[in-house]
């Protein structure tokens, strides 16, 4: 591939182009496509409490469950995961439990982070997918050290670090791609091209013709993928990451995709896109595509059935986490050192005592 | 013992860590080939490798980014940015990824990072090689902020950072990196980090210091002697989490404190240090808490000697507190 050319697997038809297919077997592309189904669940259920007042915030991504779902299938035992915030289906594909992801969600007792972070930024070091930011693109610099780490001690892992169009013009992107390359280290990135960064067109992010082809002033290959085709998504980032794990190197992935939503919940896409434009890509759907795939290979009979399985199954992920305690006062206090300081524990008895 | 530089120590205390522990690398622009441009890192890549001795690009962001992305995944790693005064474009790194890592994530992960950086005036230097940064790292939650005053203390704290659980950005007073010699432990030594020292143990007046002010305030010190007042000197070393009580205790002795920085007077760390010593000492107070600083002008080139606060200006300030 070049990184001009954008490889797709899945054809119009709903078969899928035998010389590119990643060949993946039958529980494996049904496990694809309910991770998918079940993203956009959590999207829908996540916008619905948010709207409801029961949740502050939330960053839907519905659209771009191509992306995130074939990404995170990509991911082995031992990588490393440095995610964007839009893309919980990353880790719900390699592993992170629904019970979690609601949990962290809601803030309360039932979220490993205790309530720390707004909605979306998730981790879980048992699968190494590491704690997200706000700012965009501070998570590729530690993708770099994360894989160095693993370089040095001759571990042959790869290491997945995903952002949006709008990331590939922060400082950070330079960097870690320049690092990346100096270093020759095992660093798949992954670029979402969504073409909005909040309102801004990816043509006010930058004046080359594709975004994949800034690899090449890193010394990197850049490639470009239908990011709406999870099979196609799957293979390119699997062939990256074999390539990152074989010593080879790091690679930019640009995945041509769309946000059928808004940015978060706070705000309005109508403001800066058509409802032309939406509708365009509302006919690229990228489950109803693969379910067609799935149709054709006899793998799936009942999409509404999927559908409403995975609705039941957050909706139940919700009612059992959301009326668990909040997190107690002490907590705002621990985890800021390793141990609690003097200025802390005074602050901390200060609040709890009701007298400061 | 051997007596050595403050430059000396720092390399001692990186080789020392680096021969005990594999998982300690240094990196940053220079640190390689170049053995630092103060030649901290001297001698480090002919004895560890390229590998744990890192030339990077010259990048802040990809320096302190990649630094945290190795603690994480395992390493100790020291990085080193030429001058504090360049340390800017990495402040989001700092301040919202490697302080927050620990607590955004409930210790699921953590960037215990040690941050080198060449500080203060006094080489001529002007603006961007002189500046005092320490209440930017104070203030944020999650750091620790260390800066030593003797080549002991140099190859102590630094040694404790890197084997420590916290991010550390450690602040090293370049002016004293050649000035100031000093007996240093061989082989393992440590300073316990939050533990300041007493320079000089005095009755009449507590002056509070750090870095390249404490040989000021030593100078200061005898010439108040001379007019018969007797200054305790303490330097807390580790500048966060302070060693209140240390400070406390003095206070309530001498009932006096003066706070000598180089950093600009308003929202200095010595803001910070007269509101803790009024909240805790207030009646035990004989004159208001005096601060002595830098000015809040960017630093100056050609005024540099005037910028800086001299046991003069310091002296003043004693004599005033005594007076008062």
């Amino acid at each position: 591939m070049t990184d001009t050319e954008i490889l797709t697997v899945l054809r119009p038809d709903g078969t899928a182009d035998p010389s590119l297919d990643p060949g993946l077997p039958d529980p494996e592309l049904l496990s694809l496509y309910r991770h998918m189904v079940l993203l956009r669940a959590v999207d829908e259920k996540a916008v619905a409490l948010q709207r409801s007042g029961r949740i502050g915030f939330f960053v839907p991504s519905t659209g771009q469950e191509a992306c995130s779902i074939g990404a995170g299938h990509a991911v082995r035992e031992g990588d490393w995961i440095f995610p964007a915030y839009r893309d919980h289906g990353v880790g719900l594909m390699r592993g992170y439990p629904l019970a979690a992801l609601v949990g962290q969600i809601l803030g309360n007792t039932t979220d490993a982070t205790r309530g720390r972070q707004m909605p979306n930024h998730w981790c879980d070091r048992s699968i190494r997918l590491v704690s997200v930011s706000s700012p965009v693109a501070t998570q590729l610099p530690h993708a770099v050290g994360a894989a160095y780490a693993a370089k040095l001690r001759g571990e042959r892992i790869a290491v997945l670090a995903t952002f949006g169009d709008g990331g590939t013009s922060t400082g950070d992107f330079h960097a870690a791609m320049n690092f990346t390359g100096v270093f020759r280290l095992p660093v798949v990135f992954f670029c979402e091209n969504n073409r909005y960064a909040i309102s801004v067109h990816v043509e006010h992010q930058t004046a080359t013709g594709t975004l994949a082809e800034k690899a090449r002033a890193y010394g990197l290959p850049g490639v470009r993928v239908d990011g709406n085709d999870v099979l196609a998504v799957r293979k390119a980032v699997g062939d990256a990451m074999d390539r990152a794990r074989a010593g080879e190197g790091g690679t930019l992935i640009e995945a041509l995709t769309y946000r059928m939503g808004p940015h978060s919940t706070s705000d309005d896409p109508t403001v800066y896109r058509s409802e032309e434009e939406v509708a365009a890509w509302r006919g690229r759907d990228p489950i109803r595509r693969f379910a067609a795939f799935l149709k054709e290979r006899g793998l799936l009979e009942d999409p509404a059935a999927e559908e409403a399985e995975a609705k039941e199954s957050v909706h139940r992920a919700v009612e059992a986490a959301e009326g668990a305690p909040p997190v107690p006062l002490s907590s705002l206090f621990e985890d800021v050192y390793a141990e609690i300081p003097w200025h802390l524990a005074g602050q901390r008895d200060s609040l709890l005592s009701g007298k400061g | 013992m051997a007596e050595v530089t403050l430059i000396k120590a720092v390399n001692d205390a990186l080789a020392t860590e680096m021969a005990r522990n594999p998982s300690v690398c240094v990196l940053g622009e220079d640190v390689g080939r170049g053995g630092g441009v103060f030649r901290a890192t001297e001698g480090l890549l002919n004895r560890f490798g390229p590998e744990r001795v890192i030339d990077t690009p010259l990048n802040e962001v990809g320096i302190v980014g990649m630094a945290i992305g190795m603690a994480m995944n395992g390493l100790r790693p020291v990085a080193e940015i030429e001058f504090s005064d360049f340390i800017y474009p990495a402040f989001d790194q700092i301040v919202s990824e490697m302080a927050k890592m620990r607590y955004r994530s409930a210790g699921q992960f953590t960037a215990a990072v040690v941050l080198r950086a060449p500080s203060g005036g006094g080489i001529r230097g002007g603006h961007y090689h002189s500046q005092s940064p320490e209440a930017y790292y104070i203030h944020t939650a999650g750091l620790v902020v260390v800066m030593p005053s003797t080549p002991a203390d140099a190859k102590g704290l630094l040694a404790s950072a890197i084997r420590g659980e916290d991010p550390v950005i450690f602040l090293e007073p370049k002016a004293l990196y050649r000035t100031v010699k000093g007996e240093v432990p061989e082989g393992e030594h440590l300073v316990p980090i939050g533990k300041g020292r007493i320079v000089r143990p005095g009755a009449d007046v507590t002056l509070v210091t750090w870095g390249a002010m404490v040989p000021v305030a030593e100078k200061t010190a005898a010439a108040a002697a001379s007019e018969g007042v007797d200054v305790e000197i303490i330097d807390p070393r580790t500048l966060w989490p302070l060693d209140i009580g240390m400070i406390e205790a003095s206070v309530n002795r001498t009932g006096r404190a003066v706070v000598l920085h180089e950093a600009p007077r308003t929202c200095g760390f010595g803001a910070e240090i007269s509101a803790l010593i009024q909240e805790r000492c207030f009646l035990h107070l004989k004159a208001p808490v005096a601060r002595v600083t830098g000015f809040d002008t960017p630093f100056p080139y050609a005024l540099e000697k005037s910028y800086l606060p001299d046991p003069e200006r310091t002296l003043r300030a004693i004599r005033a507190s005594m007076d008062f």
